[in-house]
Formats: structure tokens, sequence, C-alpha cells
């Protein structure tokens, strides 16, 4: 018992793996002394400042910039023809498209940079940028992609005439790609035959990241040493560092990239910018660090937005409502240039995880990118490359499956699972999901919020409704999802030519404590305190004794950087595996102490122990020590270690997630009475980290599905360019969550880890989306696009007849 | 553009600044007298991350101006730990996990400190609304909400010990 007690105390103390370990990075943060980029501050500093188009379309007939560089404290204002000669007036995006750094003959988007001034101050830059005079000839306007596929309109005349894009061919002027996945022929066939079809369109509307911290750089050139650092708001900076080398020709080992502290990225400090790379060439023409920080405008109005898919569905199934076939055509509104942020070969991300948590054996998805006088990006706004798309197509799908059949929308699912025996699961789109038991989860929800006593609830305030007892509704928002996380493997996937891996290098110190380095990034997931966490578990040293650096290309190994919820699938698991090498290196020096033979020794927690003989032991501590202060036969000195990792598939976690919401019939206002997560991520690493990362995805959710939207009038003017028109939650709009979990690990990750951070904003949108839908369905309601403001919850209800 | 002195006590501090009229409070602060605490998160007095206590009350220094405050007697973040360690509020925001990428974080403390010398036992329908001026994109305010309890209840005790 006693041995039990003092085994259970050393687990104790490593807060490894399970621990609801407080963060480390809080001390810091807490007392105002975070490193953001805009807390970079250098001796003769400049800072830079974007000219911005006001029009969605227009030729640029000319700049002159006299007037701006006539202010004092001006020191350069560059524009297209300057960044030419060095071939930087363009620069190629992720989605193998090319995006102009600077306005060349014409402006493509409301926001778009034409011209980039560098001042002694920032607000000297501002003035600046007033003073530049710019004049355009108005071009007509198309802001709606379908249009755009039929019109004359030429938008990116750099292309017109090419036939073939990145994506294969181009069939229209302002076609960018067609992409598919799955058998057309079968699913039509499907479709043709079955006993019920579903069909609607379902629109996931352009929407933004928004992070507190807006992007910004800080360039510094050092015309002596020829080095370039390069601090910024990047979630890759290893591949900024590979892309600033390969767009400048300086070469990489040149070139230091840093991403100090980030204040939120969800997605928006994926891409690469022409801020970034107009600090860069400001700072090497003016010999100054320059410092590039947009505004919160600049940023809503031109730095990737998010989502805009018109999806068009149709299921059909048999007539107790098992599924049979699924197919989904999707128009995606890309905006001028093709930015989106997924890996190479997906130019519509994993999309075709759209089949969701279903068994649908066959299905066909096609998706055509347009371009439109809209800003470009396209980033995944806290999911993993239209992830988030997928699961609303799909959650949205069944619901309206459900009212075509007449059923209970929580048992079509339930019958329509993949079944936990099934997993590895082959879907009809060509994924392998690891592991599942959906059941299990969709029980443990529905029991939680007692579902029958909801439904009857729900037909009861239909009656009273109907009798004019009350102008309340109630709606009871379901969703299981399916997430797809984890990219790699590098053999599918990259960005930019690079293998989707990621990295971990560890460092024993002599006296037992560590330091390990990755190639990722936090920007508020807690990385410096889980990542130790999983080392702990691995090496048998406490948490509190590793320090986790991330960020700094001079010291972290390479890796591609904290987005898609990778880190931990990935680099997560790097940590891991480099830890087992780390330890079988430490069970050869501890036999060497112990004079046993390796085989004669058992890893027990912080320890080697002799096997049957537990009085004989050498602590991971002693191993260090040993490791740098006396020669061993046959063993390199010191203890270090590296990896990595390229993962076998992507992890499949999963949740239930139900809301229960009350709608004013006469208002449009709703109140969020209940909201139950269960999410299922595997092994979970540290709980307190989860829940918080649940908590904070729902309320972007919430965010989406009830009111924010990057929205457009027909001249292609932003309308959404504040926080006035931009809805951000705050506490009082926001409702108190509940959550819970099931454990599936998975069975090809060292530690059986998923991601979890992006799966709230995933099957959350469809829960809250959902439930509205809920609340109208007892009077016709199929179908009504997101976000569901005030407004247009009380024009469903109009629409509907219910305003007498 | 010309520059005017002015006066500001700044965490117990006495300085005198040299600011353009038109120069922002937030930017005297963080650059001035390097306080990098309040953050620039809209420059529209929406997020709330540049919050400071200007003479006992919140204050969103962005949309100030630095010569509005001449005279003034301003708390930052860094002024709010004593000497003796963290402030309750900082101690349980770390506690309950009350944030994550920490860039509203000085705001939100900040706003605290005052919302519970204004209201020293909120509900939490009192909290919500009184840190309401203040956005966080990663917490979804649970674990916010619950830290300033938990610093309230802490704070009402140890007054109640001292009495």
């Amino acid at each position: 018992m006693k041995d039990l007690e003092d085994r259970q105390e050393r687990i104790d103390n490593l807060k490894g793996l399970g621990c609801s370990r407080k963060r480390v990075e809080d001390a810091r943060f807490t007392q105002g002394k975070g490193n953001y980029v805009d807390d970079v501050n250098l001796p003769g500093m400049l800072h830079g400042d974007f000219v911005r188009s006001p029009y969605a379309h227009a030729r640029v007939k000319s700049i002159n910039i006299d007037a701006a560089m006539a202010l004092d404290g001006v020191v350069a204002v560059l524009t297209a023809k300057d960044l030419e000669p060095l071939s930087l007036h363009w620069m190629p995006t992720l989605a193998g498209d090319k995006q102009m750094v600077l306005a060349d003959g014409k402006v493509l988007f409301q926001g778009q940079e034409v011209a980039f001034v560098v001042a002694k101050d920032r607000y000297v830059a501002a003035d600046a940028v007033e003073l530049v005079e710019v004049e355009y000839e108005e071009l007509p306007v198309l802001v709606d992609p379908f249009e755009a596929l039929q019109s004359d309109i030429v938008l990116r005349e750099d292309i017109k005439d090419e036939k073939e894009g990145a994506h294969g061919a181009r069939r229209h002027h302002n076609h960018i790609f067609l992409w598919e996945e799955g058998d057309k022929d079968a699913t039509e066939q499907v479709l043709d035959e079955a006993e019920v079809v579903a069909e609607e369109m379902v629109y996931y509307h352009r929407t933004h990241p928004c992070p507190l911290e807006p992007c910004g750089s800080v360039a510094s050139m050092d015309k002596i040493n020829g080095k370039l650092t390069l601090w910024g708001t990047f979630q890759a900076p290893h591949v900024v560092r590979t892309v600033a080398s390969l767009l400048s020709g300086i070469e990489e080992h040149n070139i230091r990239v840093i991403s100090p502290d980030i204040g939120g990225g969800f997605g928006n400090k994926v891409g690469v910018y022409p801020g970034y790379v107009c600090s860069i060439v400001a700072s090497i023409v003016t010999g100054q660090p320059v410092k590039w920080i947009e505004d919160r405008m600049e940023n809503l109005m031109a730095t990737a937005f998010a989502r805009d898919y018109w999806m068009k569905g149709k299921i059909s199934a048999t007539k107790d409502g098992k599924i049979t076939g699924l197919h989904c055509h999707v128009t995606a509104d890309h905006g001028a240039f093709d930015a989106c942020a997924d890996p190479t070969k997906f130019p519509a991300g994993f999309f075709h995880i759209c089949t969701g948590s279903y068994d649908i054996p066959v299905a066909y998805v096609g998706v055509d990118g347009v371009y439109t006088n809209k800003a470009p990006g396209g980033v995944a706004y806290r999911c993993s490359f239209r992830v988030t798309e997928a699961a609303y197509f799909i959650e949205r799908m069944i619901e309206v499956l459900a009212i075509e059949l007449n059923m209970d929308a929580a048992e079509l699912r339930r019958i329509n699972f993949i079944k936990a025996d099934q997993f590895p699961y082959q879907s009809a789109l060509g994924w392998e999901y690891d592991s599942g038991d959906y059941h299990t989860a969709w029980d443990k929800a529905l029991a939680a919020v007692k579902y029958d006593d909801l439904r009857a609830e729900q037909a009861q305030r239909v009656e009273d409704f109907k009798a004019g007892k009350t102008r309340k509704l109630l709606g009871i928002g379901l969703t299981h999802f399916t997430e797809i996380v984890g990219a790699g493997p590098v053999k599918n996937c990259d960005i930019l030519g690079m293998g989707m891996f990621d990295s971990c290098e560890i460092r024993i110190h002599p006296t037992g404590s560590a330091i390990a380095r990755l190639g990722t990034i936090s920007q508020g997931q807690g990385h410096a305190t889980t990542f130790a966490q999983i080392l702990a578990s691995e090496i048998g040293l406490s948490a509190d004794s590793i320090t986790i650096e991330e960020g700094d290309t001079d010291t972290a190994p390479y890796g591609l950087g904290t987005y898609g919820s990778r880190s931990t699938p990935v680099a997560g698991a790097a940590t891991a595996m480099a830890g087992r090498k780390i330890r079988a290196k430490a069970q050869m020096i501890a036999a060497y102490l112990l004079e046993v033979h390796d085989n004669d020794l058992e890893w027990d927690v912080d320890r080697f122990v002799v096997k049957g003989a537990p009085e004989r032991f050498k602590t991971m501590k002693d191993i260090a020590y040993a490791a740098y202060n006396q020669a061993i036969p046959g063993v390199e000195p010191g203890l270090e270690a590296v990896s990595y990792y390229d993962p076998p598939n992507m992890t499949y976690p999963f949740g239930a997630y139900i809301c229960v919401m009350e709608i004013d019939a006469d208002t449009g206002e709703h109140e969020i009475r209940q909201f139950y997560a269960l999410d299922d991520c595997g092994t979970r690493i540290n709980p307190m980290v989860i829940e918080g990362q649940v908590h904070g995805g729902l309320t972007e959710a919430l965010a989406i599905a009830m009111g924010q939207e990057i929205a457009y009038d027909d001249m292609g003017n932003c309308k959404t360019g504040t926080l006035m028109d931009f809805f951000i939650p705050t506490a009082v709009e926001t409702p108190h969550y509940t959550t819970d979990h099931t454990e599936t690990p998975s069975p090809h990750h060292p530690i059986g880890a998923k991601g979890v951070g992006e799966s709230p904003n995933v099957g959350g949108v469809p829960a809250f989306s959902n439930a509205v839908h809920d609340a109208f369905r007892a009077f016709g309601l199929r179908q009504s696009h997101m976000p569901h403001d005030h407004w247009r919850i009380w024009k469903i209800a109009n629409d509907l007849g219910l305003h007498g | 553009m010309g520059k005017q002195i002015i006066t500001l006590t700044v965490n117990g501090e006495k300085h005198e600044v040299a600011a353009e009229p038109r120069e922002l409070l937030v930017h005297t602060l963080r650059e001035t007298l390097n306080l990098r605490g309040p953050h620039v998160g809209c420059e529209t007095s929406h997020c709330g991350a540049c919050t400071v206590d200007i003479d006992g009350k919140s204050v969103k220094s962005c949309t100030m101006f630095a010569a509005q405050a001449d005279g003034a007697e301003i708390t930052t973040i860094e002024g709010i730990a004593t000497p003796d360690g963290m402030h309750v509020l900082q101690e349980m925001f770390r506690e309950h996990h009350g944030l994550q990428c920490g860039y509203c974080t000085p705001g939100m403390i900040t706003r605290a400190y005052r919302l519970l010398q204004e209201n020293p036992n909120p509900t939490e329908e009192e909290v919500r609304f009184g840190i309401a001026g203040n956005l966080c994109r990663c917490t979804g305010y649970q674990n916010i909400v619950k830290a300033i309890l938990a610093a309230a209840a802490e704070m009402n005790a140890a007054r109640e010990a001292a009495q």
C-alpha cells in the first residue's frame, strides 16, 4: 500500500498527462508582461502604413506621391513600380495563385493595398497616407459568385487567357478551379432511384477570424552582416522564413523569423500579407527597422476572410431513414485572389469530410472556386481547412432530411452513425477515420439534457403558441460532428512544397531539468504548459522542470506551425517520440550505472528499475547527471534528442452538442437556456485547458451563427469594417456552457491524443443554427441562412405568417 | 506638430511627458512610458484591451488624448500587483484559467479591479454586465467570470478577517 501511495505521489509530482496543470504563461500575461509584435521597439524604427483602395474594382490611372514625400518625417512611399524591379509587386499565395502586394494597374477589392508609406512615427505615416493622390477609373463590380461565372466582366486580367490554373481547367475568366471527389455517376444513380431525396442550398456566409490582436510585423535588415530579422504575427514562422527567402533571394540562414507572443490567431495569421512583404522591402530600402501594424478596420476589410461557401446538397434515404447517398456542389467565393490557406493538393481543404459522422455508402463533392471583387483569404477560422463548412452542410442536410422523412432528427442521426466496430472506417470520399464511438457519446448527450422531456416541452410550447398563450418558441439544436485534424501526412499534405510534419528537440540539463523546442507556435493554446506535460509523462521529469520554447527559427527545429488543430496531433506526437529517444538512451546509461543488461530494466514513472529488484533503480535525474559527468563505454556524452514526426494519418475528434434556445417570435431575440458540449479528443492532456478551448470555440461559433458576418453592398463596399458592425459577443450575450467528454484514443498517435481547439467551432455553429431552425420546424421552416441576427429571425417568423 | 508638456501620475510615479495634442493616451503609456500592458485592439473603444484606471474610473486609453489626462492619476496593469506579489485578481485569473492568448487580459483585469471597488460583492450577472466593455476572443468569458467572483470572495474574506 505504501509503495502504491509512493508511486502515485511520484506520478502526481510529474504534472503529466491528465493533470489540470495551471498555465506557466499566465504570470507574464496577467502582469502586462507579454511580448507581442507591437511591443517590439528597435532604435531608429520607422513605421509603415498603407494607402488602400476606396473602390472594389477600378483602374489605377496614376499615383502622385510628391505631397506625401514633402511631409516632414516621411522617409519613403513605395508603389508597385518600386517593387517591380525586385519582382515583389506580386507574391505567390498558399493556394497556387498570385496576389498583388501593391496595386499593379488596377484594384480588385475595397481596402486593397495601393501604396506603402514609411515615416518616422505612426502619426506622420497616417498623415502621409492622406497626402498620396491616387486617380482611379471605376470599373463594374462583381460581388455575386454566381453572376461572376456568367459575366463578361474580367476581374483578373493578368490570367484571363489562361485555361489551366493551379488546380486544373478553368472554364471562365472568373473561374479558378473545379475540384471533385467521390463517385459522381454512382451517386447520381442512387439519388435517381432513391425512395426519399432531400435537396437544399446551404449557405455558410463570409466571416472573419478577427483575433483581438491585429496582424503586424517588424523587419530589421542589418546591412553589415546581411541578416534579416523579422518579427510578426505568424502562425507558421518557419514557412514564413522559407517564403521570405524564396521571394527576397536572401539565403535562408540569413533570415531569422520570430513569432513573439501572439494575441489570438484563429487562422488569421497563417497567410503571408502585403504588409509583411512591404515592411521587409522598406527595411532593405531604408536600412532601418520598419514596423507595420494594421488597425482593426484594415484587418476586417483586407486580411483573410473565412467561409463564403454556397453548398447545394442532395441527400437520399430509404423511407425508414437509412441514408443511401450524398451529393454536394459548392460555389466558393474566393474574392480577388485565391489566397486560401489549404494544403497544396486540397483547394477546398478537407471539405470532403462532409459525410460527417454517418455511414453513407456513396457520395460526390464538386467545388467551383470563383473570383469576385472581395478581399482574398478563405482561411480556416478556428477549423481545419473547410471542415466547419463541411460539418455545417451535413448537419443541416440531416435536419432537412429529418423534415422530409417526418422523423426525429436525433433518431435519424443514431440510425446512420458509423458504428464503433466499423473503425478504422473508410469514407465514401476517401478518408480513413481512425477511431470513434458515436453512439455512446450521443446517448450520453441526449440523457444529459433529458432529450425526451425537452421534446415534450417543445410540443406543448407549440400548442401554447398556436393558442395564443405565449410568443416564445423553443428550439433544440442537435449536432454530432466529426473533425479531421493533424495535417500531414507528408505524402499528401504540404504547404508551398513543405511537407506537413512537425518537430521537437529536447535537451536534458545535467541537474535534471530540460528545454524542449518545437516547430509550432502557441497563440493562446498554452503549449508551454501542455507540451511539458506530454514530455513529463514520457521522461519522468516534472513538467515544472521543463521549459518549452517555440517561434524563433534560429533555435527551434523546422515545423509547419499551429493551425488546423495540428499541434497536438503532430508536434505533440513529435514531443512524445523525442521523449522516447531520450528514454532509450537513458536506459543504456541506467544499465551501465546499475551494472545490469538493458533488458533487465523496466521504466517506472520517473526511473529505471531492475526487474524483480525494485530497490535497485536510477531516476531520470540521476541518469541526466551521469550523462554529463562520466565516460560511459559505447555511449556519447550528453542527453538530447530530436524527432521529426510525419503522422501516418489525421486524427478524427468528434462530439455531440445540444443547444436549447428560447426565441421571441416578435422581436427575433434569442436566449440560450442550455448548451451541452460533449467532446471526444482522445487522450486528454490537460482537462482545464481543453475546457477553456471548448468555451472559447463555442463563443466564436455563437458569434458566427448568431450575427457575425463580413457583408458587402452591390458596389463592393465592405459594410462591416469595425467592431460596431462586426459582431463579437460580450460576456452578456455569451451563455454558460456545460462541458462533458468521452475518451476514444487515436490508435496511431503515440499518446492517443487528437486535436480539440477547433471542435467547438466546427460543432458549435450547426448546434446554434439548428436550434433556430428547430424552433420554427413546426411552422414549416426548412432552411434560412446564417447569421441568425434578430432581424433575420424576426423575418423568419414574419415570412412564416407568425405575426398575424 | 508642436508638443506640450503634460503631467501624469502613473502607478504612483509622477511623469512629465511631451505629447502632441493629438497623441492618444495609449501611445503615451506604451511608447513614451514603456508600459506595454495596455494593448490596442480596435481603436474605437469597443474591445477594451487598452483599459486603464484614471482617477477611479475605467477608461479606454485608445480613445482619449494624453492631453486630456493631464494631472490625472492613472493605474495600468503594471501597477496592480502589490509589493507582496500578484493581486488576488491576477492570482484568480491564473487559478481559474481566465486567459488564453493574454491580449485582452491586462484590460480585463484592470476593469475587474475597478468593478470590484464599485461593487465588492457582485452577482454573476453583474460581473458579466460589468465587463461587457471588454472583449475576449479566446475564453468565452466563463472562466473570467469565475475568476472575478473568486477574487471578490477572497477579497471580502480578507476584509472581514481584518475587521
